[in-house]
Formats: C-alpha cells, structure tokens, sequence
C-alpha cells in the first residue's frame, strides 16, 4: 500500500566516502578446520581430521568446507545447494551448535581456536556430514503438513485478514533443514518424538483460519510422542536459521490443545 | 541394477516437477526423480512473486500482460505461448492459494498484489500492480505447498537420484522415451526406470558463470541429457542477468526491493535509471537495467574500493515496511555485507540468474525433436524447458508463473499420454553408457582437478559472455572451453567409495557445464544482433530482418560449426500472434 505515498526519491543524493569508494581490503588469515570424518565403507565410527587452511572475514563455513573438498580431500561430503540459507541442506554442529554452514560467517566464529564441523545428531549418520533425513522427514508427514478444507471450492481466493494471517506468519518460514529437531535432547534420547519441525509445520495449519484439519493434528500432537515430550529447552529457537520462535510455537500448540480439551 | 516400472517418470522436483507430479500422480502412477530432496530446490529461493491480472487493488487484465511478457521478451517469444501463460495466470495463483498458500492480504483479505519490473498498465503507460507475493519468500512458500500437496496425494519420490540417460527406441520409425537411467547418490546403484512418459523439469545452469543467484547444483543437467541424445537445444545465447546480486556473492536481491520503492544510485549519488529508462526508471526490465548498472561501472562511476558495483538504496523507505515486505533479503544483505539497509545502501551488481532457452516445447509441454516434430511422451517444463514465454528476456515473477502453468500443463500431458500409450521397449542393456562413463571417472587416475577446470569455465564465462559481448569476447570463451574440455578428458577424482560420493557428482555435472557452455558461446557468436539479455557491442542494434527467429543448436557428428566438430545450428520461426515488433522503449 505505502508504496502509493512514499514521495518520490530524489535524483541525486550526497552518499558518504565510505560508501561511494575508498574502503580497506578484506584481511585474510589462517584457520583450522576440525572435522568429524565418517566412511562408511572403511569406517566403524567417526574420528577426527584436521585441516589447516586460508579464508577471509566474509567467507562462511561452507566456503571453507569447499575448499577443502575442492583443493584438499575430494572425498569430505556434506549435502549444499543454495549457499544462502534457504533451501535447508547444510545444517551441521558448528563448534558444538546446530547452524547451517552457509549462513555461519567465519568472522563470527573464534578463528584462533579449531573450528569444529560434525554432522547434526539424532538422525542416523551416513558419510562425513550426511546423516539420514527420511525419520525426519517421517515425523514432518505425520502432522499432515497440507490445507485440509471441507465443502465446494470457492471460486475465487478464500480471504483472509492480515491479522489472520499474522497469526501464523513465523512457522511458514519453516526450511526443513532439521537444526531445531537435532538439536533436541528429547529427540536425542528419543527419536520417536515428533521434534520441534513437525510440531512447526503442524502449528502453521493449525493457526491458519483457512485450514479444517486442527482438530486432527492436535490430536495426533497430544501422543504421548507428540508436544507434551517438549521441555522447554529452547535450543530449538537458538539453533533456528531462519529465526522462528519455536519454542513459543510449541507453546501455542499446547494451548490449544488445552483449550479444545479431548 | 534395478528396474523400476511406471506410468510417468518426472525428472527434478522443484517447482515444475511438482506442479506435474500433482496432476500425474492423481491420473497415473508417477515417479519423482531429484537429486536432491524436493524441498531442496532453486524455486524456494525465489522471492518477488508471481503476476497474474487478478485486478484485486488496480484495473489490470491478462491480455496487458501478455503484450508486457512479449515486450519484456523483446519480441522473440512466441506470442500463442504467452497468451496461454498470462490468462492460466488469473487459476494458477487461485490454484496455489486454495493449496494454502498463505499470499499477503489486501484490506479486504484478497491476494494483495504489488509492482515488478515490466508489468504495465495498458500497453507500458505506467507500472501495475500485478505481482502476488508472500512477502519476500513467494518461491519458498510456493516449494514448500506444492510438497504439502505432494505430500498430501501421496506422490512417490526418489530422492538423491541423479538422471544421467534419457534412453529412446525407435517404435515404428518414430523415436519415443524408453525411460532413464539414474545413479543413486546414497548407494552408487544405478537405477532403470522405464516409463511411458518422461517430464524433464530439472531447472537452470547458472553454474556456467562465477557470479551467480543460482544455487551449485543448478548445472543443467536435463539439458545436457536431452542434447546428448540429439534433441535441440533452443535459444540458449539467452542468459538473463539479475541487476541485484550482492556485490562479489551473486545473491539475490529481489526486484521487488524496487516494486516496493528501491532506487539504484551510482557513486555520484544518482539516480541513474531516469537517464536509462525515463518513463519507468527503476522498474524496466531486468536486461535493460543490468546493462544500465554495467555501463555505470564502465564509465568510471561505480562504487567500492575497486569502483566495481552500484547501489540499492532502501534508505528512503520506512523500516517498518522494509520489515513487513522484504525481511529475507535485508537479512541477507545484513548477514553477508554486514551492511545495514535501514541506513546504508546496499552494493550490488547483475549476477547471472536465468536461462531465457533451453529444451524445446509446445504450449502442450510437448518436447520437439525439430521446429515442428513432436516426440510422442517427452515433456518439459520450467526453466530447463523453452516454450518460448520469456523471449530473449524473462519478466520478473514470469518464472514462478511458468513453472506453474507449464508444470500443470506436462504434468495432465504426460498422465493422459500414458493412459493410452503402450510401454516402450527399454533398450538392451540400457545402463551401459551410464555405467562406463561413471566407472571410467571414478576409477580414473587423471590429474585435472574438477574445482581448477571449473572456476576457470566460470571466470571465462564472466569475463567474455556476460552483459556485453562481442564476436572476439565470444570467440575467445570458445577457445578455452575447448582447452578445458582437453583438461577434462584428464580429470581425477579422489573419492573412490560407492556412498555418496559426491566427488563423482560435481564431476559429471562439471562436463554438463562445459558441454552446454560451449552451446551458449556458439549461439551467442551467430546472433549477430542485440535483443533483450543478448548484448552484443558490434551489433548494437536488433536486427528483425535477418534475426527474428530462434536458435536450434543440434549435437550432430557430422556437423561442423565455429571450428566445433559436432554442433549444428538452425533457426525456428517466431509465432506472432497479435504483437508486431516495435521499438522497446520503457
């Protein structure tokens, strides 16, 4: 709407030197690369490699990761596509914490000590950095993760206020790429729970005025592997690349179940 | 090797494929073949929208669009095309929302729409309000419900399946789709599905270049297929470059930083679209504007340490509107440039995005073996495919709608076909090619590295085919891929295992891209003309008289073109409906 009064800019502005030109080059430095290496076919558990290497400030993890791969060891695998955090394949342990290499830029991360890189937990591990995604995915297909409507279709779109829609605005952020859900320590000690990502996809229906399928999921949520099993660690939020609240997600969903009372 | 029998074999699970596999599933027994997981792919990371003539917040009808989308193309698309593209628009955004998807709101709960580059009211009298968006994610939001609804009908996915052979026989003098065969990333297995129908929807091929929106698996691998097997390749000197990359990254920074009131300024400080584009300024088309941004660099008013890039500034807009309309990218350019928009102007520059040409159609989806021969049971849609709706430059938000429309269109294609179809004999021994190719590069003792012949194909690629080109830029590309295809005839791999081996994978889709880069360098060397995302410095001009036509580019041993042994070029009529070329002036 706002776009229709914003006065029109202005044909010439001064800009400030630094960001007209000028400007340093950006340092590079030494750092080093600690990474839990697993083959399948030769291996019968993970150990640990180092490799030392040569980055810059703006590289993130998964440059460094290429690097290695394309100059030093071609056989380090881990799964990457869009490099820049949307398309959810490269969450991994980052010194200890669940984030997505692509999105974890080295001049954020202490470079004087070892960075360590290992595959997420919880999930069973294949090679180096790949781990099975299929019972996550399992979970995810479980809170039937669709608009589930009644009735005729309409003919033109179903409407929705903004503030409907706010409602559940967070949780489509949603990316799939399993940080929150294996960084869970109930779903490390139990990998029957639905974890955090299903129980978002769940809440994005649920909260959706369009949606009819409420009552279903929330029952399927209130198993005893579903929503109750959450204890509020919050490392689900902290390990979330795209910034969803999840663990106020969860709590929306408790709620409701609460409110509709089986 | 395992031998998998279907109906319908989809290749690639992006936004085409699953728009396909939607209807295919509900019609027949379909597979999805992707080498990477459905939610993995490059339709998420699209961001503006997607036009359709709803009119919800200002008058607009499909037939303006259309005459934007042939403009927009400069001419060269085929007019029957996009007027099927711009009225199945109006359904195809209904269509998504009734999936779910959740569409920003007009006050009165309607699809809110907003402005894009291109889009006219009336024949170009000023920007319209067509886009439908989802904030700044419209492309995940669109990935993400089309697998709900995949999920939904329980459509059957493999996933981490590479495509590498389209396998055809020849039935009654006519060649048809036998099925393909894949490589399972996870086990090293090679898998045979024979099927009646075969959809190609495996995107684009960015990867030819450096500086680049698309993600490292875009390596135009369904391309490369099909042209392996003697199908055309159409008009693929048509790249476009995206005017709004993260300086140095490539990243995209959607143009609807623009729709939404973004300006481009130069290290003066200027607004310097009002002396490219007078009547729509910022909002021109994208080959238009990242030319603009190009030239300013040229002409010594770039910005940065190495003057090198131009700016986007946010600046004048309220933060709360940046927050509300483009909260991804603003992140992205906080999290990679560490530079504030609120306050500080974004540094960009074109970043090469989309392949305008690619595998041949109809408006049925259907793939062509020549400018008119349909292959019974081949279809293709979505980037990897050209029907042509995109001309020589794609509108902004047109993909989205492409993959949509087009997606849906091969998917009830394919069903139907294979609903009356008999089984096509799978050839003997059908893996053979697969099997030897992947066996001699993994157990190959050369000593070329895939990164090394790579970066200097990407650095080739940018220097000499980007945003300006000329006969010699072009011929020189041409001479280093020949030298990097000799240095991949060498080229060693270190990962030796079965399981994922991913070292395997870069370097089959390495020789895609020097294959269909040399395509590229080829095509561009015989337009000799500029039109739309193909800029030619010799040839300054669009030339209708001798170039109003597509480019077929042919794999054939026989042929020799530019000192390439194997290639033939040919032409293909453009359709013209109801739009006859005219100067294109925004």
């Amino acid at each position: 709407m706002s776009t229709d009064t914003t006065p029109e800019p202005a044909s010439k502005i001064d800009l400030p030197t630094h960001v007209s030109g000028e400007g340093g080059s950006i340092p590079s430095f030494d750092c080093t690369f600690r990474i839990a290496r697993f083959d399948p076919e030769v291996d019968s558990e993970p150990h640990w490699e180092e490799y030392s290497i040569t980055m810059y400030g703006t590289d993130r993890v998964l440059d460094a990761l290429h690097k290695i791969k394309w100059e030093i060891d071609g056989s380090l695998s881990f799964r990457r596509s869009c490099a820049h955090g949307v398309c959810g394949s490269d969450a991994m342990r980052i010194n200890g914490r669940n984030r997505l290499a692509c999105k974890t830029l080295l001049k954020d991360l202490d470079t004087s000590k070892p960075i360590t890189v290992e595959a997420i937990k919880g999930l069973p591990l294949e090679k180096d950095m790949i781990v099975d995604m299929e019972p996550f995915f399992q979970s995810y297909r479980e809170v039937m993760p669709f608009l589930v409507t009644s009735g005729h279709e309409p003919t033109r779109e179903r409407l929705q206020s903004a503030e409907q829609r706010a409602a559940f605005d967070d949780t489509t952020k949603c990316i799939l790429c399993a940080a929150c859900t294996s960084s869970c320590p109930v779903f490390w000690t139990d990998g029957q729970y639905f974890g955090p990502a299903a129980i978002v996809n769940a809440h994005r229906f649920i909260f959706d005025s369009r949606d009819e399928g409420g009552d279903m999921r929330l029952e399927v949520l209130n198993d005893k592997e579903g929503v109750w099993r959450c204890r509020t660690t919050f490392n689900c939020t902290e390990a979330c690349p795209r910034g969803i609240e999840i663990t106020k997600a969860i709590a929306e969903v408790k709620q409701a179940i609460l409110q509709r009372a089986f | 090797m395992q031998v998998h029998h279907y109906d319908v074999v989809i290749v690639g699970a992006g936004g085409a494929g699953m728009r396909a596999a939607i209807e295919s599933g509900q019609r027949a027994r379909t597979a999805v073949l992707t080498k990477l997981y459905p939610t993995r792919s490059h339709t998420g990371a699209a961001q503006g929208g997607m036009c359709a003539a709803l009119a919800n917040v200002e008058e607009d009808n499909w037939e303006w669009h259309t005459f934007d989308t042939v403009k927009g193309g400069d001419y060269l698309v085929d007019q029957d095309a996009a007027e099927v593209m711009a009225k199945e628009a109006i359904d195809a955004v209904l269509d998504l929302e009734k999936m779910g998807l959740p569409f920003n709101r007009t006050p009165e709960g309607k699809i809110d729409q907003r402005r894009f580059g291109g889009h006219t009211r009336d024949h170009g009298k000023s920007a319209v309000r067509r886009s439908c968006y989802a904030a700044d994610r419209t492309g995940h939001m669109i990935l993400q419900t089309l697998y709900q609804q995949c999920v939904k009908h329980g459509v059957e996915f493999y996933n981490e399946f590479y495509v590498l052979d389209l396998l055809m026989t020849e039935v009654d003098g006519v060649k048809r789709p036998a099925g393909v065969v894949s490589y399972e990333l996870a086990t090293g297995e090679i898998h045979v599905f024979q099927a009646k129908s075969v959809v190609f929807a495996t995107g684009g091929v960015g990867k030819v270049f450096k500086t680049t929106s698309n993600a490292h698996t875009l390596t135009g691998d369904g391309m490369a297929v099909t042209y392996n097997r003697g199908i055309p390749l159409e008009d693929m000197e048509f790249f476009q470059f995206h005017p709004t990359g993260l300086a140095g990254l490539g990243i995209l920074l959607s143009e609807a930083a623009r729709g939404e009131g973004g300006i481009l300024r130069n290290s003066e400080g200027e607004r310097f679209m009002e002396r490219y584009a007078p009547t729509i300024k910022d909002l021109a088309p994208r080959d238009i504007v990242a030319r603009s941004m190009a030239n300013e660099v040229r002409e010594g008013r770039g910005c940065g340490p190495n003057k090198d890039y131009v700016l986007l500034d946010l600046t004048h807009l309220e933060p709360s509107h940046i927050d509300e309309k483009l909260p991804d990218i603003t992140e992205f350019a906080r999290t990679y440039l560490g530079v504030e928009p609120y306050t500080e102007p974004v540094p960009v520059f074109p970043t090469a995005h989309y392949a305008m040409g690619g595998i041949p159609t109809n408006i049925e989806a259907e793939v062509l073996a020549d400018n008119d021969t349909v292959i019974p049971g081949l279809y293709a849609a979505g980037e990897c495919a050209c029907v042509s709706v995109h001309g020589s430059n794609r509108l902004g938000t047109n993909s989205l709608l492409d993959i949509n429309v087009f997606g849906k269109r091969a998917g009830i294609a394919a069903a139907e076909y294979a609903k009356t179809a008999e089984s096509v004999e799978l050839p003997e021994n059908p893996a053979n090619d697969v099997v030897e190719m992947l066996e001699k590069m993994r157990t190959s003792d050369g000593t070329e590295r895939i990164a090394a012949i790579r970066k200097d194909l990407q650095d080739i690629m940018d220097a000499n085919v980007q945003v300006f080109r000329t006969d010699e830029t072009l011929r020189d590309a041409l001479d280093e891929i020949a030298k990097l295809r000799e240095r991949y005839n060498n080229v060693g791999i270190q990962d030796r295992g079965k399981r994922y081996n991913l070292d395997l994978l870069e370097a089959v889709e390495l020789g895609f891209l020097l294959e269909l880069a040399e395509v590229i360098s080829v095509a561009a060397i015989h337009r000799k003309e500029s039109r739309g995302g193909h800029f030619r410095e010799d040839f300054p001009d669009r030339d209708d008289e001798n170039f109003m036509h597509h480019t077929m580019t042919y794999l054939d041993p026989e042929a020799e073109t530019d000192g390439i042994k194997g290639m033939r070029l040919e032409t293909k009529p453009v359709i013209v409906t109801r739009y006859q070329p005219m100067e294109r002036k925004y």
